[in-house]
C-alpha cells in the first residue's frame, strides 16, 4: 500500500494536522514505506483467531457510585492557553 | 565522599541510616554531577534542584526520627512522561513545553511523597517526543548522547533516563516501555532495566502513548537496585482502570534464590539473521554462564515473532492517534497564534506542536482506523497479536524464562537512521513482542564490543518479575559487566 501526496493531505486533515507544503512529499514516501512493512500482516492466516482485547482477559472493575473527585477547576484551568469566567476560550464557531 | 555515585541503592540506604552522609549531601553530590556532566549528555529536560534539596531535608528528618522507608532520601530521576505536580511535564514535546502538571502520577506520589517512600526527585529526564522513538533523537529539547560514546545514541525512548544513570548522574530512574523503550536503551548503555507485566505498575499520570502496551518500569545499574525501585512503584491503583488487584511479590527478598534447575528457552527466531555476530557471541557466553549456575538450556520457537514489528506499527499508532487527539490547543498545551477559526486552531496548534515522528504516527494511526481500512489493518493486527501471545503461552509450558538478545547491535551513530523510519523501527524487533503479549521482560549487561555495551533480554510469564530479577541478580553475582562505568563519567 502506498500513499499519494493527495492521500497524505486527506489523512492530515482527518487528524487535524496542518502540514507545510514541503512536508507532504517526504511524508508520502515515509508513510508508504511504513505501510509497505505493515503489509506483511495481510498474508497471515487469521481465520478463526479472536482479536486480542486484553492479555490477561480481565473485565472492567466496578466501584461504588460515590463522588471521589474534588473540584479542581482552577488548578486545571491555570494550564489552559485562554480562559474567562471559568470557561475555555476558542475562536467563534457560530457567526 | 567522591564515590557516592558508584554506590548501590542498598549501600546508599545503609549510609543514610548510619549517618555516614545525609540525604542533603547525597542530593548535592548528584546535583553537582548533573551540573558538571549533563551539558555533554542532555539527559535532563528539567532539574528540580531547590525542590530536591527541600525533599532531602525532609528525608533527613525522617531518617533521624527513625520512620524512613526503603528509599527515603535516595535521589532518583523521573522520565518526563510522568506528571509531577508543580513541575513542567513536557513529554519532550513542544506541545507540552509550558505544561506544569496540576497533579502527581501515582508512581511519583508513591516514590516521592512524604507518606510514600520519600525519595528525592532530582529532575525530569529527556526522552523521545511522546516516547515515540528508539534513539532519543525526536525530543523537542534535542538528542541525548550515549555516555559510552557521545557521538552515538543512547537508545530510546527512555534515552535521558539511561544516560543519566549510566553516567552516574542519578542512582536509578523511572522509564516507560511501549515497544522496548526501557530495555533497548538499557542494553545500549550497560544498564539493567525492567518492564513489568502490563497492569503491575499504575499508568495514572503517565502521559499515554499506546494504552494497551504502555508500562512503567525502572532503569538502574543492577538487578538489585531495580528490585528496590520496582518494589516501591508496583501495586494496585484504583485510579488506573487496567491496574491489577494482586499482591506484589518480595522482589528484593527473592534475589538470593539459587537458579539451579531453572529452565531457560532460547527462541531460535531471536538468533536468526539480523543479529550482529559479535552480540550473538556475548549473549551465548552469558547463556553458558547461566548453565554453569545450574540453569537448563533448551531451544524454543516463537514462530510469529517476525510479525511483531508490523503488528506494533498498526496497534501503537492507532492508539496514539486516539490518545493524542486531546492535544488540541484548548485546555492545555501549545496554541497557535492568529488563527482564523476553530479548525485552524486545532490544525495549526497540532502542526506546530508535534514533531515529525509524532505526526507520522498520528497519520498512520488515523489511516489504519479510517473507514474501509479498519478490518484490513487494525482488526488483522489485533488477531496477529493473539497469535504472538499464544506463542508465548506455548513456550512457557516448557520453560521458565525466555532468553535472547535485547537489540540487534551496539549503539548506532547519532543521525544515522533519522531519515529512514522503517530501519529505526527494526531496532525494536526483539522487544516488541513482550509488550504485545503483556508479559514482563528485562535487559541486563552481558559484555562489550569495542567498548560499547551489549545487553541480553529475559522474558517471563505473567507476574514473574521476581523470577526475572532473581535470574539477573544471580548472573550479576557471577559477572562484572554491570559494574563497568564509562570512563569519561566515572
Amino acid at each position: 500500500m502506498s500513499l499519494t501526496p493527495e492521500q497524505v493531505k486527506q489523512v492530515a486533515h482527518l487528524a487535524r494536522l496542518e502540514l507545510q507544503p514541503d512536508q507532504v512529499t517526504p511524508y508520502a514516501q515515509q508513510l508508504s514505506n511504513i505501510l509497505g512493512m505493515v503489509d506483511q500482516l495481510t498474508a497471515v492466516d487469521t481465520s478463526g483467531v479472536m482479536p486480542m482485547a486484553h492479555p490477561l482477559e480481565l473485565t472492567q472493575r466496578l466501584r461504588p457510585d460515590q463522588v471521589t473527585e474534588q473540584n479542581r477547576r482552577e488548578a486545571f484551568q491555570a494550564v489552559a492557553p485562554a480562559v474567562e469566567d471559568g470557561l475555555y476560550l476558542v475562536p467563534k464557531v457560530i457567526e | 565522599m567522591t564515590d557516592l555515585h558508584r554506590l548501590s541503592i542498598r549501600a546508599l540506604a545503609e549510609g543514610l541510616r548510619a549517618r555516614t552522609f545525609s540525604s542533603r549531601e547525597l542530593t548535592r553530590h548528584f546535583l553537582d554531577r548533573i551540573a558538571a556532566h549533563d551539558p555533554a549528555l542532555n539527559s535532563f529536560i528539567t532539574v528540580t534542584a531547590e525542590q530536591a534539596l527541600a525533599q532531602a531535608d525532609l528525608a533527613d528528618a525522617r531518617l533521624t526520627a527513625g520512620n524512613a522507608a526503603a528509599l527515603t532520601g535516595i535521589p532518583l530521576a523521573q522520565k518526563d512522561i510522568f506528571c509531577a505536580e508543580g513541575v513542567r511535564t513536557s513529554c519532550a514535546s513542544r506541545m507540552l513545553d509550558s505544561f506544569v502538571a496540576p497533579y502527581d502520577a501515582t508512581i511519583v506520589r508513591k516514590l516521592h511523597a512524604q507518606d510514600g517512600e520519600g525519595a528525592v526527585m532530582l529532575g525530569k529526564c529527556n526522552m523521545d517526543e511522546f516516547a515515540m522513538g528508539s534513539s532519543n533523537e525526536t525530543s523537542w529539547y534535542g538528542p541525548v548522547k550515549n555516555p559510552w560514546d557521545v557521538t552515538r545514541v543512547p537508545g530510546g525512548s527512555s534515552g535521558g533516563s539511561v544516560a543519566a544513570v549510566a553516567a552516574g548522574l542519578a542512582p536509578a530512574a523511572t522509564a516507560t516501555d511501549t515497544g522496548g523503550s526501557i530495555r533497548q536503551p538499557a542494553a545500549l548503555t550497560n544498564l539493567t532495566g525492567i518492564k513489568p507485566t502490563y497492569g503491575r505498575v499504575s499508568r495514572y499520570g503517565m502521559i499515554a502513548f499506546a494504552s494497551s502496551l504502555d508500562q512503567a518500569g525502572v532503569v538502574a545499574r543492577s538487578a538489585e537496585d531495580s528490585a528496590y525501585v520496582l518494589q516501591a512503584m508496583s501495586g494496585f491503583d484504583p485510579l488506573d482502570s487496567t491496574s491489577i488487584e494482586r499482591p506484589v511479590d518480595d522482589y528484593v527478598g527473592g534475589l538470593g534464590r539459587s537458579i539451579k534447575g531453572l529452565r531457560i528457552g532460547l527462541p531460535k527466531e531471536y538468533f536468526a539473521e539480523g543479529l550482529a555476530p559479535s552480540s550473538r557471541e556475548l549473549v551465548m557466553a552469558a547463556v553458558r554462564k547461566l548453565e554453569e549456575l545450574g540453569a537448563v538450556i533448551s531451544e524454543v520457537s516463537l514462530p510469529n515473532s517476525p510479525l511483531s514489528v508490523p503488528t506494533y506499527y498498526v496497534v501503537a499508532p492507532a492508539e496514539a492517534s486516539s490518545n493524542l487527539a486531546r492535544l488540541d490547543g484548548v485546555r492545555y498545551g501549545h496554541r497557535a497564534e492568529g488563527v482564523k477559526n476553530l479548525e485552524d486552531l486545532y490544525k495549526r496548534s497540532r502542526g506546530e506542536g508535534f514533531g515529525a515522528e509524532v505526526q507520522r504516527r498520528i497519520m498512520i494511526g488515523t489511516y489504519v482506523l479510517s473507514h474501509g481500512y479498519y478490518d484490513a489493518y487494525y482488526l488483522q493486527a489485533q488477531k496477529v497479536r493473539t497469535l504472538i501471545y499464544e506463542d508465548f503461552k506455548r513456550a512457557f509450558k516448557d520453560v521458565d524464562v525466555i532468553l535472547g538478545p535485547t537489540a540487534t547491535d551496539v549503539a548506532f551513530k547519532l543521525g544515522s537512521k533519522t531519515d529512514d523510519p522503517v530501519s529505526m523501527y527494526l531496532n525494536d524487533i526483539y522487544t516488541i513482542a513482550a509488550n504485545l503479549a503483556g508479559i514482563p521482560a528485562m535487559s541486563l549487561p552481558c559484555g562489550f564490543v569495542d567498548g560499547l555495551p551489549v545487553g541480553l533480554q529475559l522474558m517471563g510469564n505473567y507476574f514473574e518479575e521476581s523470577r526475572l530479577l532473581n535470574v539477573a541478580h544471580q548472573y550479576q553475582q557471577a559477572t562484572v559487566w554491570h559494574t563497568q562505568m564509562p570512563v569519561a563519567f566515572a
